[in-house]
């Protein structure tokens, strides 16, 4: 096997791996940046694939080849109203983010187990027959040597995915609302004496994760588990929390690390097809995104740090 | 004691268990809720709980079975919130400790004098050296310990499994069963108890339970860690080493874990698996903590609480139709409730006030 043929098996597939990361690890961004810490980035994906998957299922005679984008919409909505669960405990009742955010990992899991049961008399949904088509992007994909490794035979939510770390750039450090978000977030009192509205930042922040969050895990179910069980989402949603942070809260530096992630984790699966690979132990990929995201906070490999008034619940008055 | 006094007292007493009381009730009246509203009769539902936890002995057995490990997850978890440490890592120590004491156990024979403290040691050990990282992490480089340790799950499981699979078998998914003399089984416990999987481990929880204690309330140790819990810049300016403090913090909550992982490995199944995921019980763990208000015997009852709902969850499905996943459910909300006392309390003090 030559160079550049591993390389076009590594690279769509950790682009492919990496695209659910990308949503979830910008979700994580927008709440951090408002000062809400979101360790419930794992059950907002449960629920984003859940609810992508039951949609699919349910509705795939109905709308055909749209399904797939109308359960990515539906994952988004409920992944938005479920996230409500962690703003309203940390923002409004003044709970401990982490505890709140373990909370709604347990009951993501907890819920949507207790519904599958409930609706197919089972631990484990079927196999959905409808997912994302792949494709070849016109005229890019005609480049030759990068045209192949980039361009052809992906997802489209993975490109969307790349743009919206993008966006998400845009939106945080260019635009009125990006500055409010990151004042509220290192700076709550000052922020709301210069008239800014913390808890509402913060709400609208929360439910942006829950809206990405559900994205995330909805890319995950219909693009690779292809079915909903309990095993469906394990760890990614923590992978997510780890690239924000390796990412040091940026959103370009988030998707550059989910990507890398996804690339320790195509090579912990595809690995075994390649000739220099074969010998590396899979533990060494698998564990290397959490490794790495320790070494990024100790400092070794520069220095990441939080938003200033992350995880601290912000009561008016209070100094 | 002076009659204002006592009456102080049973007060800061009572508020001390309204709190956790009432989210456990909130969180069983939601479940009900979720059970009416998905066409399940809450009553068969919650008897079948009831009855599938303490409605025989083999129940009440499999109960303490579950609690066993619960307990020691709980303390490690508290252990951490008393000296001012969120270790969320419970998950990872409890999964290396787990494996440590079955490599003890299977690679030695000893006297069981010997061979059952030595493996029970070795898990409170690789606990500890688990946490220690965080730990030093937290102390030298202010990295928050809450990331740091949900790294070191992954990592935990995943060098678990490839260690399982390359030295404790030959490329195969379980080790070998642990020597007798190593092992936590007990047969009297088993005949009594219709042979449930219950073990001696209970009392080894019992034990943790009463250092914990004794070391935090009646030991200047004890003292000093919580106190740099509470403020460390008035602790370092009392002449206590804040930094060492935290990493012996993190450091005895690891061992609690590790211990708890024990209780899995020489108890109930004698043996380490290949996991797919986490085990459930560290996380658990937390839920144990809050509700046993960080204390050595909130938690040995919070402990059986939460065993009882989740051995009894498994009676669910056949005699009520209910999906086990309902307790999951529960746990969650009694979290939330618990998380939320700010406005537990905020209500329960309006309604003094309109009282009066």
């Amino acid at each position: 096997m030559s160079v550049y043929e591993v390389l076009q098996v590594i690279i769509p597939s950790a682009i492919f791996f990496a695209a659910p990361l990308i949503f979830t690890a910008l979700g994580g961004v927008f709440s951090e940046r408002s000062g809400v810490v979101n360790i419930g980035l794992e059950g907002l994906m449960i629920i984003g694939a859940f609810v992508s998957i039951v949609f699919n299922l349910t509705f795939a005679d109905t709308f055909g080849a749209l399904t797939p984008w109308l359960a990515l919409l539906a994952a988004m909505i409920v992944g938005t109203i479920f996230s409500l669960l962690h703003a309203v405990a940390s923002i409004s009742f003044r709970a401990d983010q982490v505890v709140s955010g373990v909370a709604i990992n347990f009951l993501a899991l907890g819920l949507s187990l207790f519904l599958v049961k409930k609706m197919y008399g089972k631990g484990q949904t079927n196999q959905i027959q409808i997912g994302f088509d792949k494709i070849d992007v016109p005229i890019l994909s005609d480049i030759p040597v990068i045209g192949p490794l980039f361009f052809s035979n992906t997802y489209v939510p993975s490109y969307l995915a790349i743009i919206l770390a993008f966006v998400a750039w845009y939106v945080i450090y260019k635009t009125p609302f990006g500055l409010r978000l990151r004042a509220v977030g290192e700076h709550p009192m000052a922020a709301d004496t210069m008239g800014i509205n913390v808890t509402k930042m913060r709400y609208i922040a929360v439910m942006i994760s829950g809206a990405l969050g559900g994205i995330g895990g909805a890319v995950y179910a219909t693009i690779i588990s292809r079915d909903f069980s309990h095993a469906t989402i394990s760890g990614h949603g923590f992978m997510a929390l780890a690239a924000m942070i390796f990412g040091k809260w940026h959103p370009i530096g988030a998707m550059g690390a989910a990507l890398f992630f996804g690339l320790a984790q195509s090579l912990s699966i595809v690995g075994k097809t390649i000739p220099f690979l074969k010998n590396v132990p899979t533990v060494y990929l698998l564990i290397a995104p959490y490794v790495l995201t320790i070494l990024a906070l100790a400092g070794f490999i520069g220095r990441a740090e939080a938003p200033k008034a992350s995880g601290i619940p912000y009561i008016k008055g209070k100094r | 004691m002076k009659l204002s006094e006592l009456k102080k007292f049973f007060v800061s007493a009572s508020s001390a268990f309204v709190v956790p009381v009432l989210a456990v009730l909130l969180g069983m009246i939601v479940g009900a809720v979720v059970m009416i509203a998905s066409g399940y009769n809450p009553l068969a539902g919650y008897s079948s709980l009831l009855y599938g936890a303490f409605g025989d002995p083999y129940y009440i057995g499999e109960t303490i079975r579950q609690t066993t490990p619960y307990i020691l997850a709980g303390l490690a978890v508290a252990f951490a919130f008393r000296t001012g440490l969120f270790n969320i890592g419970v998950e990872g120590q409890l999964i290396v400790g787990w494996l440590a004491a079955v490599w003890v156990g299977v690679s030695f024979e000893l006297p069981k004098a010997i061979h059952l403290p030595l493996a029970i040691l070795a898990a409170a050990l690789a606990g500890a050296l688990w946490a220690f990282i965080p730990g030093i992490l937290k102390a030298y480089l202010r990295v928050h310990e809450v990331i740091i340790t949900i790294m070191m799950n992954y990592i935990a499981l995943h060098m678990t499994n490839a260690i399982i699979r390359s030295v404790l078998s030959e490329e195969g998914f379980k080790s070998k069963q642990v020597h007798e003399s190593a092992s936590l089984r007990s047969e009297f416990l088993e005949s009594i108890t219709y042979h449930s999987s219950v073990h001696y481990g209970i009392i080894i929880a019992i034990i943790g339970a009463v250092i914990m204690w004794f070391l935090l309330e009646k030991t200047t140790k004890g003292f000093e860690l919580r106190a740099v819990g509470f403020n460390q810049h008035a602790s370092q300016y009392a002449g206590m080493n804040v930094k060492a403090n935290i990493i012996l913090s993190m450091a005895i909550s690891g061992a609690f874990a590790g211990i708890a992982g024990a209780m899995e490995g020489l108890g109930t199944f004698g043996n380490i698996s290949v996991k797919a995921g986490f085990t459930g019980v560290g996380f658990d763990g937390i839920a144990v903590a809050l509700i046993g208000g960080n204390n050595a015997f909130g938690i040995l009852l919070s402990a059986l609480l939460f065993g009882a709902l989740k051995v009894g969850a498994l009676e669910m499905p056949s005699s009520a139709g209910v999906p086990t996943e309902l307790v999951d459910i529960i746990i969650a909300l009694i979290i939330f409730f618990v998380a939320s006392s700010y406005v537990i309390r905020l209500l329960l003090s309006r309604l003094k006030k309109g009282a009066e």
